[in-house]
């Protein structure tokens, strides 16, 4: 499952530390970040609940770029 | 301007202004300390503290920590020496923002005014209601629903005119200035601007279905699929930062140790520690980092702003090295809809035979028969037509006025015995005879579009290698088609699964960095599409088939488009090159300047700052595609 969640950051090179932390995540199959767009798409493994993952998503980018925001 | 650009730029400039007044203070020692530190304070503190929180979540390797150090460490080598030289320190972190502030702002506006091009998005959807109009979400409007489009309005989803006549600009949609006459019972996609007249048009689709929102979703998603160019400086600059870091700790011990050991000199501590925090203002890879993707964004907005929509960053990336484009015939170079070409050995007047001709093909809906009937030109009378006898795989029998009229191939008059001449011209070939007597032939042949010959000559121009067509034609049709565009290689006589065989055929023979394009108008060559290293479909607007399996799609059906596609990629990719090459070799130059002690701090922001601004500017550059 794919889905598409809008985002806020600053920088892009922040952006694709986002990228990196959110495909690292357990239960994220591929995550791209579009800093142009501020959108972040995220390809669940399957059985995986979103919001759950989305959650730790979260809270690892929050890790690598303190100043950065994925809106559930 | 959004708030938090709005508080930055204050904090840039109270931090530009303390700076200033504080250079005709004359104060020195422990004061002065305390008074350099209100402006550095003022415009570094949130980088202070992001380097903290960095610490603390183990991301040591991130720009604010390197700035952090970079300029902590100089002010406490200004203390440590006795100098007073704050000025460098709090000027490092003023331009390092004034960089991060431009590129907010910058990043801001191309955002907007790539938005801006594809202003098409429709807001709300006029329904009548108890004969009065209400204006409701696009969303909200079923299949089938009757909804008004009052002139200066969007069409905001597909469907078919009711009521009205109007003229449509499609410019939004087709990057065609030329407007477009709709009247009732035509097709009208969303995304047109109503001109003139107030149209009723009943949905024949759902908001999310319509093309104003397929086009926006490829278009806002577009620069998700990355090109090389992005995967290669997003490797960079993992790789950059750490290296510079570790280059700059190395060069702040190894040289000082060796002098000690080895030149039994002084060991100089200053002078190294100093080189390697100018590393560290360096080490930030954001000019690149930022550059790269907003060419790209820039080059994909300029495009859709021509009518050219590109699905992907890496599309855009092989499309510029297109060197061989292979062609469909029909609805690509040719317009698919056959006219009459020429009638030959006619006794009886051009015009009554076309006119026997349309009559006796009048029940027909064959797009032969119809090119009969636009020859024609008047209203059918078909009072005048008794009898219609269809004969499979020949042609019609009819008695028009009277008269037996016999319209069909070759194997229609052998069947009624009737001699023929050939025709020597290509095309579809209606023998006519009439009470049994030949009365001559008409020709119809599919007419080429305007522009082919000049997009085969522009395509040329471009550096396009080879031009191959495809086609399920006959091959004298091919030839004399292919013979009239200056096409380099004809392939006829195909079926649509051959056409798939040919392109591979084709990608295998080409070598590996030239890029294969395929042109087709989507309908029924959609697995070719797929199969080519780029699939270009074009007059596309409305078919949803050529929009998903295309990686570029050209919104009208203009063969000259696929020229200025490539151009626009090469302007881009061009850019892109720029850049990287730009950056990352100013980059170097000062790193090897700043270790040979002659580039200081001050030149080391300025480099990086003024690399990332040039950069920024010269990306945008990409949105600019309407002259090329």
């Amino acid at each position: 499952m794919k889905k598409t969640y809008r985002i806020d950051v600053d920088c892009a090179n922040c952006a694709n530390k986002m990228e990196e932390a959110a495909r690292k995540t357990e239960g994220v199959k591929a995550a791209t970040v579009n800093f142009m767009t501020l959108k972040m798409i995220v390809e669940f493994q399957e059985g995986q609940d979103p919001k759950a993952v989305m959650e730790q998503v979260r809270k690892n980018c929050k890790k690598v770029e303190d100043d950065c925001e994925i809106f559930l | 301007m959004n708030k938090k650009q709005r508080i930055m730029l204050a904090r840039i400039l109270a931090a530009a202004l303390l700076l200033v007044v504080l250079n005709f203070i004359p104060a020195a020692g422990w004061p002065r300390f305390v008074l350099y530190l209100a402006p550095y304070l003022i415009i570094g503190y949130d980088i202070l503290l992001k380097a903290l929180k960095g610490i603390k979540n183990r991301q040591v390797f991130d720009e604010n920590f390197l700035m952090a150090v970079a300029t902590v460490g100089a002010i406490a080598l200004a203390l440590y020496e006795g100098s007073g030289d704050f000025t460098e320190a709090v000027a490092v972190m003023l331009f390092y923002q004034v960089g991060e502030w431009f590129q907010s702002y910058a990043v801001g506006k191309s955002r907007r005014n790539i938005s801006d091009l594809m202003d098409i998005r429709p807001d709300y959807a006029n329904v009548e209601r108890d004969g009065k109009l209400e204006q409701v979400d696009p969303d909200e409007v079923a299949v089938g629903t009757v909804i008004v489009v009052q002139p200066g309005e969007k069409v905001p989803i597909d469907g078919v005119v009711e009521e009205g006549a109007s003229t449509l600009n499609t410019a939004a949609l087709t990057g065609e200035s030329l407007p477009r006459d709709v009247k009732a019972g035509d097709e009208i996609v969303s995304g047109c601007i109503n001109m003139t007249g107030v149209l009723k048009i009943r949905t024949t689709k759902e908001f999310g279905e319509s093309t104003v929102s397929k086009i926006l979703d490829l278009v806002e998603n577009a620069s998700s699929r990355k090109s090389k160019s992005e995967d290669f400086i997003s490797r960079f600059a993992r790789v950059y930062t750490p290296a510079v870091c570790i280059a700059a700790l190395a060069l702040a011990i190894l040289p000082p140790v060796a002098r000690m050991l080895i030149l039994g000199l002084p060991a100089g501590w200053e002078t190294w520690i100093y080189r390697a925090l100018t590393f560290l203002v360096i080490s930030c890879p954001c000019a690149l980092v930022i550059s790269i993707p907003l060419s790209f964004f820039a080059g994909i907005g300029g495009a859709s702003k021509e009518g050219v929509l590109v699905k992907g960053s890496n599309y855009l990336e092989t499309l510029s090295q297109t060197k061989i484009v292979v062609f469909d015939k029909t609805g690509t170079l040719t317009k698919g809809v056959f006219e009459v070409d020429g009638i030959h050995h006619s006794d009886i007047g051009e015009e009554q035979l076309v006119e026997y001709a349309a009559l006796a093909e009048c029940a027909s809906s064959h797009p032969i028969s119809k090119s009969l009937q636009r020859a024609y030109g008047k209203e059918i009378d078909r009072s005048r037509v008794t009898g219609i006898r269809e004969i499979s795989g020949g042609g019609v029998i009819a008695k028009v006025d009277g008269k037996e009229v016999a319209a069909g191939n070759d194997k229609l008059m052998d069947q009624l015995g009737v001699q023929y001449i050939s025709c020597h011209s290509v095309g579809t070939i209606i023998h006519m005879a009439i009470d049994g007597r030949y009365a001559g032939h008409i020709v119809i042949s599919d007419v080429l579009k305007p522009h082919s010959m000049q997009a085969i000559q522009a395509l040329k121009a471009t550096g396009v290698r080879k031009t191959v067509m495809l086609t399920g034609d006959a091959e004298k049709v091919a030839c004399q088609v292919a013979g009239a565009l200056g096409i380099d290689q004809v392939y006829s006589e195909l079926l649509p699964a051959d056409k798939v065989e040919k392109v591979e055929e084709l990608l295998r023979e080409k070598p590996e960095k030239a890029k294969l394009a395929f042109v087709g108008d989507g309908i029924n060559d959609a697995p070719v599409l797929r199969r080519a290293d780029i699939g270009i479909a074009m007059g596309a607007m409305g078919s949803d088939a050529a929009i998903e399996a295309a990686d570029v799609v050209l919104m009208d059906d203009d063969p000259l488009k696929i020229a200025k596609a490539i151009k626009i990629s090469r302007k881009c990719l061009g850019i892109v090159y720029q850049n990287i090459v730009f950056a990352i070799g100013i980059k170097l130059i000062c790193l090897v300047l700043g270790a040979l002690g002659i580039a200081n701090m001050w030149l080391a922001i300025f480099a990086d700052v003024g690399v990332m601004i040039l950069a920024v500017l010269n990306a945008i550059r990409a949105l600019f595609v309407k002259n090329l």
